[in-house]
């Protein structure tokens, strides 16, 4: 498979703040990556920071970003907009606020198309309407001429999947779509997601907080804390041989059928501010296997080419039980 | 819909209604009604005679209905001055000032529109902040003064402006109006742009703040992502969202621009009836400051019933309620 | 970072408001500027008499052969100087600007205060009591607020004719509003406090909750209401007297000098218009300049 996107040593700084520090992964044609971490550990920033969104002050401060070997990071905004919406799409967090709520969700879908197409209004909106069949609304020709307060949240996020499927995108980002919506329709976008990139050969980065999304959608796996890529392999020896500590805290923090009546583990503090990172492994502090050398220097990468850690001491499968007790 | 402007103008009138009442009480109650009604050159003999025929006798209430039937029927009395039908005097003067009034918000769109964008998209350029500083002054300044200092420029010192009067009128529909020539629009532009000035300043910042704040929402973010061209998301995107509060204030802002059109009519002698309510006060020629009254109550009650309109047809997430 | 640091022990041991407040005058330059020029101006006029060269109301000291004279020029005999000119009746306009400043800055801030004892308590009680009466007060605040200022001054001194009184009056009724907006927003949100409920629970009697608690706490926005306010007062009492309908001839404010210049301003003798209208504009700007700097000072939310 084809590696369409490439990201090397990424970093993005907000003022003297780095919120994404040294962030490295690639994208196949037609894979699913799972991008997994807290609130604040910076995976929606490598997420804008990939399509070029981010707000001031925030800024590409380091790396490259190639996107069929071209370089995103030092590409011009005009090219970027050319790139955006048509080769690489996003879909956001909350569906409510996405749709400009004073305009028609033709209207909104119409300048979609067109701002990659020279095609007339009716081509545009007729190609707006197969979008929204496609996602699974029903009477997408009247649909088009409503306004988005007129949906629910879940119809409206299935507008905006049509909206980023329009041009048959190489790459979309997802930044937790699915996390501001109910259980069931989480679960009917998961899978109508799945079947679209499949069907379309569309690679994914998926950035969520929920290792149980992951689980069932991912090809590989990143986990983020503090800005980095702390773990990095395939979705099945990730979770089930987690390496870095970090992981495994997040995996035994997931409550599971199979391990009724245990005791839920949990990782002890809370996140580190991207802005009080300290010196060594930034998660030190919340780690019990912590030593010395850990508070001090940076955690080198552990283990093989495919599946890899930013740790001293990876999880082995003895210590891995004690902690889990 | 139709319900809703039913209902809308049912409550228009009522207020129209309050406000007879809150006049009538004025003029009537707590000024001396007979000077009003009856010329103050009058001997004693006409005066009594006259009271008894204006029915000054009768209870408060009978004259409030009378007044009330007079009002409805478009007599509010004869001007002293003018000898004639005060309303009609009004109606007269009336398309000098609205003609003053609408360049003035055209003006303050005009301006205050563009300049607003700027200060919101570019916060920290000198432009925008000395365009901040300035418009407090636009609020606080009184217009009179800024009008005289417009005048000792524009046309004591530099002559490029007249200083008084509407300049050459053309008739279109039997109404006067100045924009149409050249020298209309020369003695135009001075006073519709004293007059803008506090619109302006008003527009500037609510189109500013807007912008401020239309610019962190997730939609416009969204916009960008499916890789929209500037302009669009500008002129679309952005304008469309800040449009509504601005239509709002604006249209809002018609009454108080009438109103301010007093101060500066006077200062440039502009023939509207501004300039004739100040007049009249002076001379005491009562039934024109009524007629007047009454007309500025019935203008901001349109204005108002316009605004509600507008907002409605603007803001899908209102008419939606409207319609149910 | 090491902002947050430093600043914690000051806000541990808290300095006395009245100091804090001082030294957040002084940083703001602009602000401290515009407190020096109106306390200027302010004693400039209390001790105008002793300033001025002229008693420009007296009739006798006028020289109508000195009318319209250019600013430095001298009289006759060269004793008196009007270094900013005369007006056509040979009042030194110097003069006559600071006895103008007086009427305006009496109108101007009685009228404020008026209005901000009228709406306050009118506010206070509104919020206190609540029920009908609170409606009753909101709608009325309302409709005062739609109201352009200048056309319920308009009417009012159309009603009752023009005296100093009853420019007041018109202000007052003009201006109470904002007053009672502001007083009735602030008790209300006081009012929920557990401070106020267990006041209430000892029967402590209303008007000394309403005098005690709610309006010492309603004063910091008050202030800044009351400061722009008067502000605006000024403003519009000169510009109702420009037209004419405002204080009479017999003690003319700062817009019926301007008012009175303006037609030999069109002539080219600026003086008599321009100067009472550049002293307006540093008194109204002045005030301002305090107020807004109040308004940052006192204002809750840029405290945190």
């Amino acid at each position: 498979m084809k590696t369409i996107l490439d990201v090397c040593d990424l970093c993005t700084s907000f003022g003297p703040v780095r919120a994404v520090d040294r962030v490295s992964f690639s994208l196949r044609s037609g894979e699913v990556l799972g991008l997994v971490g807290e609130s604040g550990s910076g995976k929606s920033v490598t997420g804008f920071s990939v399509i070029r969104l981010l707000d001031q002050p925030g800024h590409i401060s380091g790396g490259r970003i190639l996107f069929h070997g071209r370089d995103l990071a030092s590409e011009t905004e005009e090219g970027m907009r050319q790139l955006r919406g048509n080769r690489i799409a996003m879909i956001f967090q909350d569906p409510m606020m996405t749709l400009n709520p004073v305009l028609h969700i033709d209207t909104q879908m119409v300048e979609a198309v067109r701002a990659h197409q020279k095609v007339g209004v009716a081509e545009a909106r007729r190609q707006a309407r197969d979008a929204l069949g496609a996602v699974g609304i029903p009477s997408p020709e009247e649909r088009l001429a409503a306004y988005p307060h007129q949906f629910s949240g879940g119809m409206r996020q299935r507008v905006a999947i049509a909206i980023a499927l329009l041009h048959n995108p190489d790459v979309i980002i997802a930044d937790e779509p699915t996390t501001a919506l109910d259980v069931t329709i989480q679960a009917q976008i998961l899978s109508e997601v799945q079947r679209l990139v499949r069907e379309r050969n569309t690679s994914l980065i998926w950035i969520t907080h929920d290792l149980s999304v992951v689980a069932g959608l991912a090809d590989r796996v990143a986990v983020m804390y503090s800005g980095r890529i702390v773990e990095h392999g395939p979705t099945d020896p990730v979770l089930d041989h987690a390496l870095h500590p970090y992981t495994h805290g997040l995996i035994g923090s997931v409550p599971s059928r199979n391990r009724r009546g245990q005791r839920l583990a949990q990782i002890p503090g809370t996140t580190m501010s991207i802005d009080r990172r300290p010196p060594g492994c930034p998660f030190h502090t919340r780690c019990a296997r912590a030593q010395d050398v850990c508070r001090t220097e940076p955690p080198p990468v552990s283990r093989g080419a495919e599946h890899t850690a930013l740790c001293f001491f990876p999880m082995e499968e003895a210590a891995r039980l004690e902690v889990v007790q | 819909m139709a319900t809703w402007l039913l209902r809308r103008m049912f409550q228009a009138a009522l207020v129209i209604l309050a406000m007879t009442v809150l006049v009538f009480v004025g003029v009537n109650v707590i000024g001396n009604p007979v000077d009003i009604m009856i010329s103050p050159d009058a001997t004693q003999e006409v005066r009594q005679r006259a009271i008894e025929a204006l029915g000054f006798d009768q209870p408060l209430w009978r004259q409030y209905l009378t007044f009330l039937g007079n009002a409805v029927t478009g007599d509010i009395g004869k001007s002293y001055v003018f000898n004639q039908p005060a309303l009609d005097v009004i109606l007269q003067r009336l398309p000098a000032t609205l003609e003053l009034a609408v360049s003035a918000l055209l003006l303050s769109i005009l301006i205050g529109l563009p300049l607003g964008l700027l200060a919101g998209f570019r916060p920290d350029h000198p432009t925008s902040r000395a365009i901040m500083a300035g418009s407090i002054f636009g609020f606080s300044l009184p217009s009179f003064w800024v009008g005289l200092m417009l005048i000792m420029t524009f046309s004591v010192y530099l002559g490029w402006l007249p200083s008084i009067g509407r300049g050459q009128t053309v008739s279109v529909l039997g109404i006067e109006v100045s924009f149409l020539t050249l020298d209309g629009l020369k003695h135009l532009a001075l006073p519709a742009l004293n007059l803008a000035l506090y619109q302006i300043s008003m527009v500037l910042r609510l189109t500013r703040a807007g912008v401020r704040e239309t610019l962190h929402q997730d939609f416009i973010k969204f916009a960008r992502a499916k890789g929209l061209r500037p302009r669009r998301i500008v002129f679309v995107h952005v304008l469309k969202n800040i449009l509504i509060p601005i239509v709002t204030v604006v249209g809002l802002g018609f009454g108080h621009t009438v109103a301010f059109s007093v101060v500066t009519e006077t200062v440039f002698a502009w023939p509207g009836m501004g300039k004739l309510i100040i007049d009249a006060i002076n001379v005491l020629d009562r039934p024109i400051i009524v007629a007047y009254l009454m007309m500025i109550v019935v203008l901001f009650v349109v204005i108002n019933l316009l605004v509600d309109l507008t907002y409605t047809l603007l803001d899908p997430r209102i008419r939606l309620e409207t319609q149910e | 970072m090491t902002n947050l640091t430093d600043s914690a022990p000051v806000r541990e041991c808290e300095p006395s408001l009245f100091r804090l407040f001082v030294a957040d005058f002084i940083r703001s330059r602009v602000a401290l500027l515009g407190l020096v020029v109106f306390t200027i101006i302010i004693l400039a006029t209390v001790f105008a008499p002793l300033i001025t060269p002229q008693d420009p109301y007296d009739l006798m000291q006028l020289d109508i052969m000195d009318g319209r004279l250019p600013p430095g020029s001298s009289n006759f005999d060269g004793s008196t100087t009007y270094i900013l000119g005369t007006d056509d009746q040979g009042r030194d306009m110097f003069s006559g600007i600071l006895y103008g400043l007086r009427t305006s800055l009496i109108v101007g801030v009685g009228s404020a205060l008026l209005a901000a004892l009228v709406g306050t308590l009118l506010g206070l009680v509104a919020a206190y009591v609540g029920g009908r009466f609170e409606t009753f007060v909101m709608r009325l605040v309302d409709l005062q607020l739609s109201f352009p200022t200048i056309l319920t001054a308009l009417m009012i001194l159309a009603v009752l004719g023009k005296s100093v009184l009853n420019v007041v009056l018109a202000l007052v009724i003009v201006e109470w509003a904002t007053y009672a907006r502001t007083a009735r927003a602030a008790a209300l949100a006081e009012r929920r406090r557990d401070y106020i409920v267990a006041a209430e629970t000892l029967a402590i009697p209303s008007w000394r909750i309403l005098l005690r608690h709610l309006l010492p706490n309603c004063l910091p926005s008050l202030i800044v209401v009351a400061t722009i306010q008067i502000a605006s007062a000024i403003a519009l009492e000169a510009t109702l007297s420009f037209l004419g309908i405002g204080v009479p001839i017999t003690e003319p404010s700062l817009g019926l000098l301007i008012a009175n210049g303006y037609k030999y301003m069109l002539a080219g003798d600026y003086w008599v218009s321009l100067f009472p209208g550049v002293a307006l504009l540093v008194v109204i700007v002045s005030i301002n300049l305090v107020g807004d700097h109040l308004r940052d000072i006192l204002n809750p939310k840029n405290k945190s």
